[in-house]
């Protein structure tokens, strides 16, 4: 199968007054058609500049794509003009954002703002793409779509806008889909609602979806592949159940130790366990393996080189010293 | 609360609106509403204090003051808008252009800003009519281009804050350009404040045009304007008040309604900045 999306050593950094900050540092990763691929890790070790950087939406100073390469159906991002990426976003990739509240106009109706996308990539006359708009609305399961389609955004509900923002998001049927943390900002009801739509919907357009969240609970639920993100690396790649049944990485076993499990015998005792520390800053990155400091089993040469990013199993990539030497 | 339900509340901001309105109204009806011509000179009847037939007394060629008056009301509206409107234009743009793109675009069209505001705005209008023509177009082409720095600093802090918003990221995300991103996602909401200075412009152009024609280098006559009926009043003030007083209540009211138009806009729009 093609691959949809393919991240080879992707280095994106902000110049600051206070030094460069390397807020994606060599990340690879690589998506099939139909796939989903959740990205885990904690704030700030730059899963979102990762989305953006996938874009080309970085924003240029104080921000570059230092080095590495993202080719999207065979085609090398970095050799498109900008009109030429203008012309993807949307059609190619698309992205939904985190928080409904503040991610769509709130002076423009939802409807025309799906019409929009459909407009700029599809070339829709105006009432064709009104007629577009008012079933994609209806395809993300909102009720009396005709009518909805002309509220304004502050007139819905969370999860309603958060339709409204996959709506437009697939509305041009894109190759691939970024979803930034799609459920952060919803309650857990209307999380699990919003993932099956994610879900179903990709099924139906033959989208890829990048899933990043920092909750493993919504990968296991939605993803095939994870990758596990730390200051700026990522420390772990796999399928969805090899990395939740036997996780390699000391960091991803610090994630999934510290999440509560379900109910049961001893559940009731058991504390949880947390990783002790913080992200690193990353203005001065340690040498070495930047979770040196709060690994558990870490050993010298952590300290001083930085681990390979290494396959230790078809499929399963680990950067870590311990595990591969 | 929703912008109408608190604008009505707004005693201040109706009385404005209704005086806007009224002077709209005049001026539309001019024709209709005016007594007798306004150029109708009658040298038997100079300088006579109000009567039925001319309510508001007449000028010292016989003209009646009322019908002047009102066809002079068409003037300042039109120096009103069209001048706030050629400001606002390019306040726009420049405001726009510099808070979307930032860096030396942003200084250069800033610095503009800073080297306009450094000219005492009247005595400019000033020197320059006095090498061009007096005339209306002229009048409402000089006003405009002297007025525009205020928005344009306005829409740059809109656009450097709205910017940064989220859905502004969005608009790229689904292939926005940035003329679009501009035009239809950012100015839209910045329109609100946009709305308030360009009413609180139409009265300060108002103001300028009659100060203007006081000064004789406004409207010439005989076409009327607020600002010549002034001047004849000021001529003659010793003899005859209403020369002076209506035109001069005319512009006291009409700036007046402009300005608790427009503060009763921005206080329903935000009742926060009420103050």
């Amino acid at each position: 199968m093609a691959k949809v999306l393919q991240v080879t050593n992707l280095r994106t950094c902000f110049d600051t007054d206070s030094g460069t900050v390397r807020a994606v540092d060599g990340v690879d990763l690589s998506l099939e058609e139909g796939e989903t691929l959740g990205i885990a890790g904690e704030s700030g070790c730059g899963k979102t500049v990762l989305a953006l950087s996938i874009m080309r939406l970085i924003p240029s100073p104080p921000g570059r794509i230092a080095s590495g390469q993202v080719m999207l159906d065979g085609v090398d991002t970095a050799r498109l003009s900008d009109e030429e990426m203008r012309k993807i976003r949307g059609r190619g990739i698309s992205m939904i954002f985190q928080e409904p509240m503040t991610s769509l106009n709130p002076v423009i109706p939802v409807g025309e703002q799906i019409a929009e996308a459909v407009r700029l990539h599809l070339g829709l006359s105006r009432k064709d793409a009104t007629g577009k708009a008012v079933e994609m609305l209806k395809t993300v399961g909102i009720p009396s779509p005709s009518e909805r389609a002309k509220e304004y955004p502050h007139q819905m509900s969370g999860g309603m806008r958060q339709r409204v923002m996959i709506a437009i998001a697939l509305s041009c049927r894109p190759r691939l889909m970024l979803a930034d943390e799609p459920t952060t900002a919803l309650d857990v009801t209307i999380q699990a609602q919003i993932l099956d739509l994610i879900d179903r919907l990709k099924e139906e357009a033959k989208t890829s979806v990048v899933l990043i969240t920092h909750d493993l609970g919504v990968i296991a639920e939605a993803a095939q592949k994870v990758a596990v993100m730390y200051a700026g690396l990522v420390v772990e790649y796999s399928s969805v159940r090899e990395l939740y049944y036997e996780p390699r990485h000391p960091y991803t076993v610090g994630l999934l130790e510290s999440r509560p499990g379900p109910r049961g015998k001893g559940a009731r005792n058991r504390h949880l366990k947390v990783i002790p520390g913080t992200v690193p800053n990353l203005y001065e990155l340690p040498p070495g393996c930047p979770f040196h400091n709060r690994c558990n089993v870490v050993m010298d040469r952590c300290k001083m080189e930085r681990p390979e990013y290494t396959e230790i199993s078809e499929g399963h990539y680990v950067r870590c010293w311990r595990i591969s030497p | 609360m929703d912008f109408w339900t608190r604008f009505k509340k707004n005693k201040l901001a109706l009385g404005g609106s209704f005086i806007v309105v009224l002077f709209f109204v005049v001026s539309i009806f001019a024709p209709l509403l005016s007594p007798h011509d306004p150029g109708e000179i009658n040298l038997q009847n100079v300088l006579a204090p109000p009567s039925a037939d001319n309510p508001l007394g007449t000028d010292e060629l016989g003209r009646d003051v009322l019908s002047r008056m009102v066809w002079g009301s068409r003037i300042s509206l039109k120096v009103g808008f069209a001048s706030t409107g050629i400001a606002i234009l390019i306040g726009i743009v420049l405001g726009a252009v510099a808070g979307y793109y930032g860096g030396w675009v942003d200084s250069f069209i800033m610095r503009a800003v800073d080297i306009m505001l450094c000219f005492p705005t009247f005595f400019l209008i000033l020197a320059v009519i006095a090498f061009l023509e007096p005339s209306i177009w002229n009048i409402m082409a000089i006003i405009g281009l002297t007025g525009w720095m205020g928005i344009t600093r306005l829409v740059r802090a809109d656009f450097i804050s709205l910017k940064e918003r989220e859905f502004v990221q969005a608009a790229r995300a689904i292939g926005a350009g940035d003329m679009r991103i501009i035009f239809i996602h950012i100015l839209p909401n910045a329109m609100a404040s946009i709305l308030v200075a360009a009413t609180f412009g139409i009265a300060g152009a108002i103001l300028t045009e009659s100060a203007l024609s006081f000064l004789g280098i406004g409207v010439q006559p005989p076409t009327p304007s607020w600002g010549n009926i002034l001047t004849a009043g000021k001529d003659n003030i010793d003899i005859a008040w209403w020369l002076s007083f209506f035109p001069g209540l005319a512009i006291l009211l009409t700036v007046l309604g402009y300005n608790l138009l427009g503060e009763g806009i921005r206080d329903s729009l935000d009742p926060r900045l009420r103050g």
